[in-house]
């Protein structure tokens, strides 16, 4: 049985706010269970007594002093924005008719 | 879906009803959570911000290291474990206030868990919250909604953001399921948030200013039949910003739920909003694949991890907490419970606990902080620690008053003149000219004239009535301007008539 069927994508594309077609997702679909199954290969070489790793760095406590630091300028924050308004960005309605 | 209420007693006549809350408590770092912009409340929009802060493409988020701590020392005042490692988790959607379109947050791992809080209701009741976890994780920026009805989302045209707010550290605490409160449900969910409010602030580690959104709650609320023990399906309340909203919110959904639930209906889990104009919640988006966050460890941030002698140390660094001490100074002060209430309702324990510390007693610290300077705080409608009265001006004051420079009503004068800012009692009873006339000269000349005006009185004075002497100083303290020393007058009106005090 494959692990990534095509309605979990189209749901991840939901998420994600991606369009994508019919051909589009049986083809995902099919990329995305190889490397699943690729991936859990791992799983197979990695005994009981390895532990889940999500960093593979041997760093903890990487912190920060809690000073003030530069800023940008409400110019700079806003220069990439579509659209802005009152010195804050701008976007559409939130709600469409929900 | 009916949109009635059942009464409160009838709803608790029927139903138990388990309360939930999730409080977001904003620190007061001077930074955000993962970069060095200013934390700082009511700048100009899109200021306070960094590429980090915007969720520019490529930026590091650096972890604040004084929020860690913060964060640690509210999980020992909850009494909660701390955890040896943790790390932070991507909490993944998508919402404009939002700019990396996740929240940085922690998931399966909190820094602090397993904990409880004892609180005590107004009457004295006390009851245990069970602290499920606290977790520390990001703000988002702040939302305005344009062209709809009174700022609100629906049937807005568009919305402004700013991110001056965006990655404000938060510490989420999420209670266990809290049963058995019965009709003191409202209540309890007042005295849980006023409590955690009390103790951020005590530790110093938020403003908590609930009306700056320093502490934000989320009060879920279910009901389950009459003895049963299987939970009902709660609703989420969002937007509960005040201690009277947090009560409000409570009782209102727990006599919806029950109309819901007498109807023979089922209650749809959901966020719903409160209303503080309507007093009433509405239903927000039912829960739903939005849901779906899609948490994963967070690559950008390796673990926090604790030692025993880190946590120790922080430990050791906590205040003496909020409920401990009002037992402790209730005590020492003997006062009588309602005279308690009434001082820690009108936020003065620090003032009165400072004017005791600098020598008054415990009576006179309460007559003049609960008496005349409640008074003139009220006359201008400020809180009592807002006036410019501090506790030294009290122990001035009142030494004053023991030295017999000034009277009773002449301390309330002064007092008046201290708020006005002119500068310390023994300042103002000097350039005023305030203090008792205890001179002879000056007081038997007055004598004389009121004895001259009361003959019938003096007849009585001198028959014995000792106590028809006030009848006398009335007078004296009129032609004095209320600056006579009245135990002085007295001596000199007996000493007159040969008659024994």
């Amino acid at each position: 049985m494959s692990a990534i069927n095509r309605e979990q994508v189209g749901h991840l594309a939901e998420l994600a706010r991606i369009e994508m077609s019919d051909e589009e997702l049986a083809r995902v679909a099919g990329e995305l269970d190889l490397i699943v199954e690729s991936v859990a290969s791992v799983s197979q070489a990695a005994g009981d007594d390895v532990p889940a790793t999500s960093h593979p760095l041997p760093l903890h406590n990487v912190f920060r002093e809690d000073v003030v630091g530069e800023t940008l300028t409400q110019e700079e924050a806003l220069s990439n924005a579509p659209d802005s308004q009152d010195g804050k960005f701008r976007v559409p309605a939130i709600l469409d008719g929900e | 879906m009916s949109q009635d209420v059942l009464s409160f007693e009838e709803a608790l006549e029927r139903f138990d009803p388990v309360l939930g809350f999730e409080v977001h408590v904003e620190l007061n770092t001077k930074t955000k959570m993962f970069d060095a912009a200013p934390n700082t409340f009511g700048d100009e929009p899109n200021t306070n911000v960094t590429p980090v802060s915007l969720g520019l493409p490529g930026v590091l988020p650096v972890v604040n290291g004084k929020a860690v701590e913060s964060a640690i020392k509210l999980g020992l005042a909850l009494n909660c474990s701390i955890a040896q490692k943790c790390h932070f988790a991507r909490k993944n959607y998508f919402y404009p206030d939002t700019p990396k379109n996740f929240q940085t947050s922690q998931f399966d791992e909190p820094i602090a868990f397993d904990g409880h809080l004892d609180l005590e209701l107004e009457d004295g009741t006390e009851f245990r919250v069970e602290i499920e976890r606290a977790h520390m994780e990001e703000d988002a920026g702040k939302l305005t909604h344009m062209g709809g009805d009174a700022g609100r989302i629906q049937n807005a045209q568009y919305s402004l953001v700013d991110y001056n707010r965006a990655g404000v550290p938060l510490i989420e605490i999420v209670t266990k399921p809290i049963v058995g409160a019965g009709e003191r449900a409202p209540e309890l969910a007042r005295a849980y948030v006023a409590a955690i409010r009390e103790i951020v602030k005590n530790l110093g580690i938020s403003d908590a200013r609930m009306e700056r959104g320093n502490v934000r709650c989320d009060a879920n609320v279910s009901l389950m039949p009459k003895g049963a023990t299987q939970f009902g399906t709660r609703s989420e309340t969002k937007n509960v910003n005040s201690l009277r909203a947090v009560e409000r919110t409570v009782r209102y959904e727990i006599q919806r739920h029950a109309a819901v639930l007498a109807a023979g209906v089922k209650v749809t889990q959901e966020t719903r909003f409160w209303h503080e104009d309507t007093r009433s919640t509405t239903a927000g988006r039912p829960k739903s694949d939005a849901d779906d966050y899609r948490y994963f460890p967070e690559p950008d941030l390796v673990p926090v991890v604790t030692t025993a002698d880190w946590i120790e140390e922080l430990r050791a660094s906590l205040p003496e907490p909020p409920a401990e001490r009002r037992k402790r100074l209730k005590a020492d002060w003997g006062y009588t419970d309602e005279e308690f209430r009434d001082v820690v309702n009108a936020g003065v324990l620090d003032e009165i606990e400072q004017t005791i510390a600098a020598g008054a007693s415990a009576a006179v610290a309460r007559k003049w902080w609960m008496g005349e300077i409640a008074r003139l705080a009220k006359q201008r409608e400020v809180e009592i620690a807002d006036l410019p009265v501090t506790p030294a001006h009290v122990v001035e004051l009142n030494g004053l008053i023991d030295g017999g420079k000034i009277n009773d009503k002449l301390a309330k004068k002064v007092l008046g003149f201290v708020v006005e800012g002119e500068g310390t009692p023994a300042e103002i009873v000097e350039s005023r000219g305030l203090a008792v006339v205890s001179d002879d000269g000056a007081l038997t000349a007055a004598v004389d004239d009121a004895m001259a005006q009361m003959p019938d009185v003096v007849e009585k004075i001198k028959g014995g009535k000792v106590q028809a002497v006030g009848a006398l100083i009335g007078p004296v303290m009129k032609a004095t301007r209320g600056q006579a020393d009245a135990g002085r007058v007295r001596q000199i009106i007996l000493g007159k008539l040969g008659v024994q005090g």
